[in-house]
């Protein structure tokens, strides 16, 4: 079924290129405005054709729009087209939504700036290339947004690019992404070559097939599925921050916060967790990548959690929230629960987005700062954001009845009773289900600990900042509700209904079931067990983090930070990985470039390919500037040396390129008759057969004929003169006497 | 006489000719030179008219003549101009092409 899917990606693009082209002419109302109304439409037309297109069209695969044929070369045809299943619709409708809602909020948060129109042509350019991104119907589409939300992401992170901090962001978001591009390409490549099609259904069919390109063992020991979902991992390791790639986005902070709303709940770092579920099948055939997938996600929501125990910036906590949030996503789709994997996903943009711009409307009431040991008692002055906050920091934390909750116990508990791993790797599902679980008390307690930490007890911020304090406006407070309220009720669309006998409760579970699969079974029992695990965990964390901070920095916070100085500080220093990094990677990389600087570029291009052939054309030119001296004699002298050299070269004997050999035995026949212009002439020909300086035969017949005395190659030597000027022409021809 | 040894003066006066118009600093000898020239032209003209039997080489002899005069003129006239504006008729002088 066809319906106008371009014009998704399409209106937020041409939002883009007006407000690029146009934007400072117009007034400020009118940019956002323009910016808004693409986000907007392309919200209904989204909505449009996920609620009243999308169903009549499951049967077929989805919405299709071909907008051209792109290119074409050999078994390669790719399309530009797009496809709107379940899954790439659920994603339409998040990041529309949650871009129109951040577009909006933006236009109170930004009101002060310069450059507006620039930062809204940016959020437009990134909505539209993270639609093309989840609409694409084949890697190469899903490419294009891909690295075009990474372009976005450099230019948005460091739109401020005056400090050489937030351009430095920028650029790492930008060279991190990069590196995992180049895994995303490589899988394609290797997709390509075992499955000779790029097209999402049909790689998915082939992977369903279990096609034999997939499935032979190729490389030390594991099949062409393995390798080709390792690498597209790697790109969504980059693209949504995994360990070992996750280090760009807490310097994303560096942008403006509805950016970083933008960035962690709409875009960008749900591409990774999206690609993997669009490829679920591909994935499925591989254990061993689930397995990596799953544990991965594991080790960063624990890691990144245990890193926001000890960060001070109201950002950089939320930052790495998100890198451990993105972990359990993946955790959920390396699992095999795809379903849960999107739930989260969609959970995560509602109660992330709705934090960050609790930050950015805190930090708008802080006078722009963000450092949370100086905040304190905002609840009472600020009592829109501080609802807002308050519920979602509920559904992060996983309480009952908010959102999170129901994504995450979906998660956790497809990982306790997934089946996907088989026999050899059957440890990995309950590994990664504790380590989950553990995470998840972590992420209560780092999060209780920010809410604490800002909005109960006493301002510890100094007199002047604390007078300032105030409610945000009300396009900032607006979107703030809508989110709040998407956070606190928008997981009862994946309710765990199989729970009370009604598997279609589970209204998302439904529309996925197409695309990825029937929602995992989970067992009774371990659907209790972990619902309780993770309720009580959530409120341990919390009353842990009150007990802790309630109220301002306690007792217990100071003792603990005395007793174990040096892992605070590690904790502090984000265990210090951008450091290993740096000594691991930058360095010895600045080492080698400043090497190939001084020896490649200054000697071998600097001097030896540019300063050299300079030098040999100065030296003909100042040869060459002789002749041009302005003086009439010196121009006549040249021009006596030219006619000179014409008349030689005219009246040279004509002969021809290659003259007649004919060979008898040892025996043979020359004749270097020339082609034209010897009638009348007479013209002397000498011969020298071993070309040893011998004449061999002489005189005026052009035909020669000579015996050699043994066999092998000879040169036969020929020069014609002409007597009547004296010029002569010499030729040579190899001959070979057998 | 052989018509050889009439192309060997026309060649030898026309090496010198050529020398001159090179080699000379002063315009005037420099005119003088090419006059030279064309006189060596005029007797390889005559020697060949005479020696092929054919009056065209003397009838082309006297339109170089006249050309000569006629180029004479025109030179001198230049001299003089170049000598008012320069007070030199050193061609070193006058180099003035390049610019």
């Amino acid at each position: 079924m066809s319906f106008s899917l371009r014009l998704i990606p399409l209106l937020p693009f041409a939002g883009a290129t007006v407000l690029l082209l146009f934007g400072r002419a117009f007034s400020r109302q009118w940019v956002h405005l323009i910016a808004c109304l693409a986000i907007g439409t392309a919200f209904l037309v989204s909505a449009d054709a996920f609620f009243t297109a999308l169903p009549a069209a499951h049967e077929s695969g989805g919405l299709h729009d071909i907008v051209w044929a792109w290119f074409a070369s050999g078994d390669l045809k790719v399309d530009l087209a797009f496809r709107m299943d379940a899954l790439s619709g659920v994603m339409c409708l998040i990041i529309t939504f949650i871009g129109t809602l951040i577009h909006i909020y933006s236009a109170g948060y930004m009101s002060h700036e310069k450059d507006y129109a620039r930062f809204f042509a940016y959020l437009n350019l990134f909505c539209g290339a993270m639609l093309i991104l989840v609409l694409g119907d084949s890697l190469p589409v899903m490419f294009v947004g891909w690295e075009g939300v990474g372009l976005c992401s450099y230019l948005l992170i460091g739109f401020w690019y005056g400090q050489t901090a937030n351009a430095n962001a920028g650029k790492k978001a930008f060279i991190t992404n990069r590196i995992g591009d180049f895994g995303f390409l490589l899988g394609m490549f290797l997709l390509f070559s075992a499955t000779n099609t790029l097209d999402m259904p049909g790689i998915n069919a082939a992977a369903k097939a279990g096609a034999a390109g997939l499935t032979e063992i190729s490389w030390m020991g594991q099949p062409v599925a393995f390798w080709a979902a390792l690498f597209l991992f790697v790109g969504a390791a980059g693209k949504s921050a995994q360990i070992p790639l996750y280090v760009w986005l807490p310097d994303a902070m560096a942008g403006p916060t509805p950016v970083s709303a933008l960035i962690h709940a709409a875009t960008m770092v749900t591409a990774g967790v999206y690609m993997v579920a669009r490829l679920g099948a591909l994935y499925l055939l591989s254990p061993a990548a689930m397995a990596i997938v799953a544990l991965v996600g594991a080790a960063t929501a624990i890691f990144a959690a245990i890193i926001g125990f000890a960060q001070n910036d109201f950002k950089k906590v939320l930052a790495y929230s998100t890198v451990s949030q993105l972990g359990f996503m993946f955790a959920g789709v390396g699992t095999g629960a795809f379903g849960s994997g999107v739930f989260h996903l969609y959970t995560h943009a509602f109660f992330k987005a709705g934090l960050f711009l609790c930050a950015g409307s805190v930090m708008h009431a802080m006078s722009g700062s963000g450092d949370i040991t100086k905040m304190g008692g905002l609840g009472r002055k600020i009592p829109w954001t501080h609802r807002v906050f308050f519920v979602c920091w509920l559904a992060i934390c996983g309480v009952p009845i908010f959102s999170g909750f129901f994504s995450k116990d979906a998660i956790v508990a497809g990982a306790f009773a997934t089946h996907v791993f088989g026999e050899s790797l059957s440890w990995v599902g309950p590994v990664v289900g504790t380590v989950l679980l553990l995470a998840a008390l972590c992420t209560s307690f780092y999060m209780s600990r920010l809410y604490f930490l800002v909005f109960s007890g006493e301002c510890r911020a100094d007199h002047e900042t604390q007078h300032h304090i105030h409610e945000s406006p009300i396009e900032m407070v607006g979107p703030l509700v809508v989110l709040a309220v998407g956070a606190g009720l928008g997981g009862l669309i994946g309710f765990p209904g199989g729970l009370f006998g009604h598997e279609e409760w589970n209204l998302l579970g439904h529309w996925l079931e197409p695309v990825v699969g029937p929602e995992l079974h989970i067992p009774h029992a371990v659907e209790v067990t972990v619902m309780a695990a993770s309720t009580a965990v959530a409120f341990v964390g919390i009353f842990l983090a009150r007990a802790f901070f309630g109220g301002g920095y306690r007792e217990p916070a100071h003792q603990f930070a005395r007793s174990m100085p040096g892992f605070v500080a590690l904790v502090r220093d984000k265990f210090r990985v951008d450091e290993l990094y740096n000594f691991f990677i930058v360095r010895p990389l600045r080492f080698v470039s400043r090497g190939l600087f001084v020896i490649v570029d200054r000697i071998v291009i600097d001097k030896a390919m540019v300063e050299v052939p300079a030098a040999i054309v100065g030296v003909f030119g100042r040869a060459a500037r002789w002749f041009q001296a302005g003086d009439a004699q010196r121009y006549l002298a040249t021009f006596a040396i030219g006619v000179a050299a014409i008349f030689y070269l005219a009246t040279r004997p004509p002969a021809p390129d290659a003259f007649k050999v004919t060979i008898q035995g040892t025996a043979v026949d020359v004749d270097a008759r020339g082609v034209a212009g010897t009638a009348g002439r007479t013209l002397l020909y000498d011969f020298d057969f071993e070309a040893d300086g011998t004449v061999d035969r002489k005189g005026s017949s052009p035909t020669a004929h000579f015996v050699y005395e043994g066999t092998g190659t000879y040169v036969i030597r020929v020069t014609i003169k002409d007597p009547r000027w004296g010029t002569s022409t010499r030729l040579e021809q190899k001959v070979r006497i057998q | 006489m052989p018509t050889l040894y009439y192309l060997y003066l026309s060649f030898a006066l026309f090496f010198i000719g050529t020398a001159g118009v090179l080699l000379r600093r002063n315009a005037l000898i420099v005119l003088m030179a090419i006059e030279l020239q064309l006189n060596a032209g005029n007797l390889a003209l005559l020697a060949f008219s005479r020696s092929l039997g054919d009056l065209k080489g003397h009838v082309f002899a006297f339109f170089v003549i006249a050309l000569a005069a006629a180029e004479a003129a025109v030179g001198l006239a230049i001299l003089v101009g170049m000598y008012r504006t320069r007070q030199t008729i050193n061609l070193d002088e006058v180099a003035t092409m390049k610019r």
